[in-house]
């Protein structure tokens, strides 16, 4: 369907103008066609709706913690004691494996202090991924080993996470992210 | 043209083939009330504020017995759906996208009054919580059994495909849940038996005995009343709901064309962006079939043929 | 009726891949194939068929990313796909009008080869190619019409497999076979999914022998009468028939759009928004209305022949039907291949189409009172005209003279431009 050439006189005449207006529109409607075949790729109504998850805190008592599940990954939210808050806020940079604060909520450059992790100090919400290679550390549960650090510890290669979700020792290269939430309220989250 | 004019009149003989379809057709209810409905039409929309009122009249009325087992309470939340918000209303945090249904106050609150189950838990436990929009409608019956068996072996069926899973949808609907009457003087009813001229069924089963011969057959003279019977007592009456708004009457009729609002909208969410998608579509179509009519006879004009 | 490649390889790259693999070659040949210049509208529909099976395998193989092959979950699944699957509603609603689509365009492309006499001598081939396309169309829609397991899909697909079970002996262990079990379940539905999505290739690929038949032995062309000069009865395909089919392609796209935007569930049945269920029957079970003629045919046989029970009557006449299509070449007598110069014949053939369209309208009627009597007319009226009118009207029948040339009935078109002779309009 597209433009004629070899049957015509030489001179461009308003009739080529037809063919070309014919295979370009042919043309658009083909683009058109595409976008649902490959929108239709795109996560679905369904998936979307869970693509955000509220969580309420309510009833987490301080020194616990707890497990989410969110966009097909766990979550790890624990509820700081106050030593261990003032733990967290007295780590020097220099003592930190990755000192960038890997918080989605923040920008790419923000360092890895403390105040960068969390919204509220209380809190602490990182996503239960090892980023070393995938595994889920332990820590979360009451009688979990925690690791050298009082955070997290992954049971595959070893790492150990503090109780703001970063790596201090071990072969995970990255802290524990911490995804895209904001407090709802007083006691709930949205996460994502 | 003689072979035109036999094309014609074969044509003309299959027309004439058609009443005779009328009198051979099962069921033989009354002819549907045909109304004007606001999503009628190749540029019908759903009326919003009618979808409202519908999801209530389905609320409290219907959803007792009826499921509505496609239905997301996301769904209610969805761009061209009952409870839609462009913006937020007052009172809700500023970050809020009230135009993601998970996201939509009204939404979650239609969805917190509800209960489904989830689990297991940790301990291997099935339990109960709210729902969040993101759940489907919970069934009023666990199984299909369940509903027979409280329903006197009727099973009510599934609302949310309804408009879709009857001929004439909603006209159908709409006469049904308006259209109870007292069966005429000639039948009999069973107990759990309500006569509506609307609902397919052969009333000549339940003719009194004088109205039958000797072979139960019907006598001759005797009209066979249209219609049949089913299990679902009227489940409407002038009143039984409170509308919001004033000036919306609260009758039968009034209920039974709000509901098919909400349930042609629950069986066909995607029928305006359908409709719309469909006129974009003919009028390129249009173009481009002019367009290519063009480049075709100029192809064609230096030719004999 | 070979003929001889034109194309001359310009640049380094063509013709080094010229030496290796022709295909640039093939597709100069196919662009400049000389196709008879006095080809009408019922010249298009090949084309547009083969638009409409790229538009199912698209449309199909996008519909099987979200679809789920399991009977307690592939009812939802096509609804999630309606409600959740961005355009998921479009996707389905082209791909269910589309197979109505494709039965339509296929039954005027049949018709118009038995009216233009273009299973005649020396295309028997592509006429058996093209049944056999048919017989894998009808294989394919039946299988896909099964998978959103409604209530007509799983009651239309156990009255199907019950045909088999009228051969005597063999008939029970085939449609166990086919059934996967005892009745139609989740094997059958598992395995329907699988050859419905097999099935359009095998489609494809029988399309593609049946364009080279027709490009070995060249296009009818409305007259019957062979191409004797190729600069004066032919033209290239391209521009002058790609430009024309994508103008027909473009009005049938009209027709398409309308159904699927307009009038979507028109076609087919709303007991199938009804999940199924093998515990109740829904009062009518009709096929879609493409499968309509043949369920007509089938349940006109009513009567015993012998020792032939109506039930297994019914099923070879069925399959018959269709059968009888393959041998079409070798009983139509008539040395004349166009009915455009058979006068006789066309009344025959415009009874046929009655026959057929009256067949579909019974096909959806219940096998009552005078629609079986109706049925069993127009049944009779079908074989007799492939196995009685045909062979004998070839050898009875007075023709009038075709032109002698392609050429010739066009200049001659030309210069009657009140067209006096009784020809169908382009």
């Amino acid at each position: 369907m597209s433009a004629a050439h070899d049957s015509h006189p030489a001179e461009p005449t308003r009739r080529d103008f037809i063919h070309l207006f014919a295979g370009a529109t042919a043309a658009v409607g083909g683009i058109g066609v595409a976008v649902p075949l490959i929108s239709q790729m795109n996560p679905d109504a369904s998936v979307l709706a869970l693509s955000t998850k509220e969580v309420d805190l309510s009833g987490l008592e301080v020194g616990q913690a707890i497990k989410v599940f969110w966009q097909g990954k766990p979550v790890f939210i624990r509820r700081r004691t106050p030593e261990e808050i003032a733990e967290a806020e007295a780590t020097p940079l220099a003592d930190l494996k990755d000192r960038l604060a890997r918080n989605d909520n923040l920008g790419g450059k923000a360092d890895a202090e403390d105040q960068n992790r969390v919204a509220n100090p209380q809190y602490i919400v990182v996503v239960g991924v090892c980023t070393h290679l995938g595994c889920v550390p332990l820590g979360t549960a009451q009688g979990e080993v925690r690791g050298d650090f009082g955070g997290w510890f992954c049971p595959c290669h070893g790492s150990h996470y503090d109780n703001a979700g970063r790596i201090r020792k071990g072969p995970a290269p990255e802290n524990l992210a911490v995804p895209k939430y904001q407090f709802i309220s007083d006691t709930a989250i949205r996460i994502g | 043209m003689r072979r035109s004019i036999l094309v014609k009149s074969a044509a003309a003989a299959l027309l004439a083939l058609a009443p005779l379809a009328a009198l051979a057709a099962g069921g033989k209810t009354l002819e549907y009330k045909h109304n004007h409905w606001h999503f009628s039409g190749p540029f019908g929309t759903y009326d919003k504020e009618a979808m409202q009122r519908g999801f209530q009249v389905y609320k409290q009325v219907c959803a007792g017995c009826h499921a509505v087992e496609q239905l997301a309470f996301r769904n209610l939340g969805d761009k061209g759906g009952p409870f839609y918000l462009e913006r937020c209303p007052a009172g809700v945090p500023e970050t809020t996208n009230c135009k993601n249904p998970a996201e939509n106050p009204v939404v979650k609150a239609i969805a917190a009054e509800y209960t489904v189950q989830d689990g297991p838990d940790d301990l291997g436990e099935m339990f109960d919580r709210p729902a969040l929009p993101s759940d489907k409608f919970p069934k009023p019956f666990a199984n299909e059994q369940q509903a027979r068996a409280a329903n006197g072996g009727a099973y009510p069926p599934n609302l949310a495909l309804i408009m879709k899973a009857r001929h004439h949808g909603p006209d159908y609907v709409y006469s049904l849940l308006t259209g109870y009457e007292d069966p005429p003087d000639t039948v009999t009813l069973g107990p759990g038996q309500n006569y509506n001229p609307y609902f397919a069924g052969d009333m000549s089963q339940l003719l009194k005995p004088e109205y039958r011969d000797a072979e139960g057959h019907p006598l001759p003279d005797v009209k066979i009343p249209p219609g049949g019977v089913l299990a679902m007592a009227p489940p409407l009456s002038d009143g039984v709901i409170d509308y919001a708004d004033p000036a919306i009457p609260e009758t039968v009729d009034q209920y039974a064309k709000d509901v098919v609002e909400f349930l042609t909208w629950a069986s066909e969410p995607k029928m305006e962006e359908r409709k719309s998608l469909g006129v974009i579509t003919i009028g390129y179509l249009l173009i481009l079939t002019i367009v290519l009519f063009l480049s075709y006879r100029a192809i064609w004009s230096n030719t004999d043929h | 009726m070979h003929h001889a490649s034109t194309y001359k390889p310009q640049t380094g790259i063509e013709r080094w891949l010229d030496k290796r693999l022709p295909i640039v070659r093939f597709a100069d040949d196919f662009m400049n194939f000389p196709t008879p210049k006095n080809l009408n509208y019922w010249w298009t529909f090949g084309a547009i068929l083969v638009v409409c099976l790229v538009i199912q395998i698209i449309t199909g193989v996008v519909l099987a990313m979200h679809y789920t092959p399991h009977k307690d979950l592939a009812f939802n699944s096509v609804e999630h796909i309606m409600r959740d699957v961005n355009y998921g509603w479009l996707m389905r609603y082209v791909h269910a009008n589309g197979a109505s689509m494709f039965f339509l365009a296929v039954y005027i492309h049949m018709f118009r080869g038995l009216y233009y006499g273009s299973y005649k001598e020396p295309r028997e081939m592509n006429w058996i190619l093209g049944v056999v396309i048919f017989l894998l169309m009808m294989a394919t829609a039946f299988m896909g019409y099964v998978l959103p397991w409604g209530q007509m899909s799983f009651w239309g697909a156990t009255v199907i497999t019950n045909f088999f079970t009228a051969f005597p002996i063999i008939g029970e262990p085939i449609k166990t076979l086919l059934l996967g079990g005892p009745a139609v379940d989740n094997a059958t539905l598992n395995r329907f999914f699988s050859l419905h999505y097999l099935l359009p290739f095998a489609i494809f690929g029988v399309v593609l022998l049946h364009i080279w038949a027709f490009h070995t032995s060249g296009n009818n062309n409305p007259t019957g009468v062979d191409v004797k000069d190729v600069k004066k009865d032919t033209l290239p395909f391209h521009p002058y028939y790609t430009v024309k089919d994508g103008f027909a392609i473009a009005v049938f796209l009209l027709l398409f759009a309308a159904f699927v935007f307009f009038n979507p569930n028109g076609l087919g049945h709303p007991d199938n928004y009804t999940p199924a269920n093998p515990l109740v029957t829904p009062p009518h079970i009709v096929p879609e209305w493409y499968f309509l003629p043949f369920y007509a045919i089938l349940r006109a046989i009513t009567f015993d022949i012998g020792p032939i029970s109506s039930k297994l009557g019914g099923v070879l006449a069925m399959f018959g039907s269709i059968l009888v299509l393959f041998i079409l070449p070798w009983l139509d007598t008539s040395k004349v291949r166009s009915m455009r110069y058979r006068p006789v014949a066309q009344l025959w053939f415009v009874l046929f189409v009655f026959a057929c369209l009256a067949l579909g309208y019974f096909g959806g009627k219940p096998a009552e009172g005078w629609y079986v009597l109706g049925s069993q007319i127009a049944t009779a009226y079908y074989f007799a005209f492939f196995l009685v009118i045909l062979p004998l009207l070839g050898l009875f029948e007075k023709a009038k003279p075709a032109p002698k040339s392609i050429a010739d009935s066009v200049l001659k078109k030309a210069a009657a431009p009140t067209g006096a002779i009784a020809q169908p309009a382009e």
